[in-house]
């Protein structure tokens, strides 16, 4: 239940997932809107927050990473062609490196800025700054390209939930099912 | 009654004796009757503040632009008064984006609230040259009491100095944005010097 087998994601896989998922999702929403409040008070704490749901994003991601290197992978559904599997595995790839990258180009930008504004974790933790040149240039670079970086690991997403859904919908097998619930293996429906 | 610092502590006559033993050059002006007197707050002044961050480090800044009268009264210090009004439009960090944030609604809202003012309720002598002022703080149109340390710091024929320290609350006055992450204690470290009027 709690760890993969090869033909199921376990509990622990699927709850990674899902509040990785929707963090990160809020993320990007959260990120588009705070840059464009022009109350200074609502905008400084959603900065705030954005950065704690950062460092959140990437401390599970990391943890993740290691449940994922420790666990099965499961199968894919003997029906996908070559190509869908390159695309869907490509598109894993590309959202697994974003859960990373982004954040920690998010954590360049509060590093960079002259204002040095303290991350303060959801008021519990205090993250360190990286050791990187602080300046407005350095900070202009990072914050470009954290949003792009952001806004392109959205593209995927949405692709990637795009195929979930066709495969639900349209190819009626278990893709989806299965990281909804460890046993959607066994008693959901069958494909082929 | 007025503010600003600290400025009586130093008038009691213990405090002038010492001054008079100590520093040559107003030894010969003073006795204690002729501090007192009222005295306009000079621009070489110095409004000095810092607000700590978690982690370290903090903001530190001064306003340029702040005016105040203070009226020394050695026989009974705690008739003197200060009135002291700053204009935190001219806050100076040495970051823009910082001194833009400071003057923006969300901390001292500058456009609607263009000063800020202090008024003595009550000053004591707590030594020979040190005083406590209290007195009511007034920013962003709420008034609350605040309290400053003085301590005498020169003295001549027609000119005092007092270095006054105080800490403010700043989420008395509908400023606290940015904590716990900054101090919620903003401390003030001044020179005010004032000349005769």
């Amino acid at each position: 239940m709690l760890r993969n087998s090869r033909d199921s994601f376990g509990l622990v896989s699927i709850l990674f997932h899902w509040v990785i998922g929707l963090i990160f999702l809020g993320q990007i929403a959260l990120g588009y809107l705070m840059v464009r409040v022009s109350d200074f008070t609502l905008q400084f704490s959603l900065y705030q927050w954005h950065k704690s749901f950062g460092f959140l994003v990437l401390g599970l991601s990391a943890l993740r990473l290691l449940w994922k290197l420790a666990n099965p992978r499961p199968r894919d559904p003997e029906h996908m062609n070559s190509l869908e599997r390159v695309a869907a595995h490509a598109a894993h790839v590309i959202l697994y490196l974003s859960l990373f990258i982004v954040p920690l180009t998010g954590w360049a930008v509060a590093s960079s800025s002259p204002l040095q504004i303290p991350t303060f974790m959801f008021n519990l933790v205090v993250i360190p700054q990286l050791p990187i040149t602080i300046s407005d240039a350095a900070e202009a670079f990072w914050a470009a390209s954290h949003a792009w970086l952001a806004y392109l690991s959205a593209v995927v997403a949405a692709g990637h939930i795009l195929a979930a859904l066709h495969h639900h919908f349209w190819k009626r097998d278990t893709i989806l099912m299965r990281m909804l619930s460890p046993s959607a293996a066994k008693t959901g429906r069958n494909v082929n | 009654m007025k503010t600003t610092d600290m400025l009586f502590s130093t008038l009691i006559p213990a405090g002038l004796a010492a001054l008079l033993a100590f520093s040559p050059m107003t030894a010969r002006a003073d006795t204690l009757s002729d501090v007192s007197g009222r005295y306009n707050i000079q621009p070489s002044s110095r409004v000095g503040f810092t607000v700590t961050q978690v982690g370290g480090g903090g903001i530190a800044g001064n306003f340029k632009k702040f005016s105040g009268v203070f009226s020394l009264n050695s026989s009974d210090i705690s008739r003197s008064t200060i009135s002291f009004t700053l204009y935190p439009e001219s806050v100076s960090t040495g970051q823009a984006r910082v001194e833009s944030f400071l003057r923006s609604d969300a901390v001292f809202d500058s456009a609607n609230f263009p000063t800020i003012t202090f008024k003595s309720t009550q000053i004591k002598q707590t030594s020979a040259d040190t005083a406590e002022v209290a007195g009511i703080l007034t920013a962003r149109g709420k008034s609350s009491p605040a309290n400053f340390q003085a301590n005498l710091a020169d003295h001549g024929k027609n000119s005092i100095t007092f270095r006054v320290q105080g800490k403010v609350m700043r989420s008395r006055y509908g400023m606290d944005v940015g904590t716990p992450i900054y101090s919620n204690v903003v401390q003030f470290d001044m020179m005010i010097r004032g000349q005769r009027s």
